[in-house]
């Protein structure tokens, strides 16, 4: 039934019919580019849980790796080196930077690894001996980190796009089943209350043209009345002449 | 909606928390930096059985608020000490990765991430 359920608050004219039409128009074509864009984001997300999930797997076997060329280093340099290695770092060479990408209007972030040239803070690591190993340990290690860093920006594109399909999604619902049927709900008191207003003007119309009607014919009665009474006192007059002209009932004088 | 790029421009160190071979490894790979003095700050924390608890949550709490870091990398033996802490980081900024050591295999079940997408997928 029009009436019930939430509308918003308008006058019902035909302007705001119009308005209310092409209100719901542009919400149902938001709703359709919405759901698209929603769908294009989850297909992606999906990808890129599936791309996390191997990562994670990569990232065991390489840090399992990577942990056994340290010990080869403390086998090969015969002590621990954790202390020596921690003091000496000063500056990173291996930095990270953040690109973009754009996913249907998204931007997701990515990082991008690279080294820097010149600095090194371990030249002095297994200088009397074990150089090798901790060499082929440091290499071990940046193809660890290269693979980390891999794993951290699907990651950070995991959290933007969880966050971002939330968003769209709850747009969508709230067209979907808010916006829509309210909108629907307005148009359909719109046209019940202006059905109504027609009725009235129609029955009003009736009411005038039946009035008109009587009229026209109760004047039609008083002048047909009016002509039979002065027919009526025409021929009386008529009858009166009549009676003053001939008096047929006297009899004749005879001279 | 979408991170604002001023988020993330400056963003281009990676810091890590872990035992002792961990970091060990991660600095030789050359992603140790120390800020100029007098606040010369590490970007890594060696954490051994010694080390309490409310020490690492502060390197975490550190780490994750500074504007220079991409990536903070935990062992996931000491992630699992401040599990609390790492489950309700949800940040994409900078972004926590949990790395297996070598006395502690990584098991895929803790992971905060994974368990996050195994949850949104109704598993």
């Amino acid at each position: 039934m029009s009436g019930s359920g939430a509308r918003e608050a308008v006058f019902p004219t035909r302007q705001s019919l119009g308005l209310m039409k092409s209100k719901l128009k542009g919400a149902q074509t938001g709703h359709d580019l919405l759901k698209r864009k929603s769908e294009a984001l989850t297909k992606r997300f999906r990808e890129i849980t599936r791309r996390i999930d191997e990562a994670k797997r990569k990232m065991g076997r390489v840090m399992q790796v990577a942990a056994f060329s340290l010990a080869e280093v403390t086998y090969a340099v015969g002590g621990d080196i954790g202390y020596q290695v921690q003091e000496s770092a000063k500056s990173a060479r291996f930095r990270v930077r953040t690109t973009q990408e754009n996913v249907s209007g998204v931007f997701l972030p990515a990082f991008e690894s690279y080294q820097t040239e010149g600095n090194n803070d371990f030249s002095l690591t297994g200088l009397g001996k074990g150089g090798q190993q901790v060499q082929r340990c440091r290499e071990t290690y940046a193809r660890a980190v290269e693979a980390l860093v891999e794993l951290a920006s699907l990651q950070t594109a995991f959290v933007t796009l969880d966050e971002v399909i939330k968003v769209v999604n709850r747009r969508v619902n709230a067209i979907e089943h808010v916006i829509i049927p309210r909108t629907e709900n307005t148009i359909k008191y719109i046209n019940s209350e202006l059905d109504e207003l027609d009725r009235e003007e129609f029955y009003r119309l009736k009411k005038v043209s039946g009035k008109k009607e009587r009229d026209a014919h109760a004047a039609e009665l008083e002048r047909a009345e009016d002509k039979d009474a002065a027919m009526r006192k025409e021929k009386a007059s008529e009858a009166e002449r009549h009676d003053m002209l001939g008096e047929e009932g006297n009899e004749d004088v005879i001279f | 909606m979408a991170v604002p790029p001023s988020q993330y421009k400056d963003r281009e160190f990676i810091a890590v928390i872990g035992d002792e071979d961990s970091v060990t490894g991660l600095l030789l790979a050359g992603i140790g930096h120390v800020t100029q003095p007098p606040d010369s700050q590490k970007n890594f924390l060696v954490v051994d059985a010694k080390t309490d608890t409310a020490a690492i949550e502060e390197a975490f709490e550190r780490f994750t608020e500074r504007k220079d870091i991409a990536i903070v990398l935990i062992n996931q033996h000491i992630a699992e000490r401040i599990r609390f802490r790492v489950d309700n980081y949800t940040a994409a900024f900078p972004s926590l990765l949990e790395i297996p050591s070598k006395d502690h295999p990584y098991d895929p079940e803790k992971d905060s991430v994974l368990r996050r997408v195994r949850r949104l997928f109704g598993e």
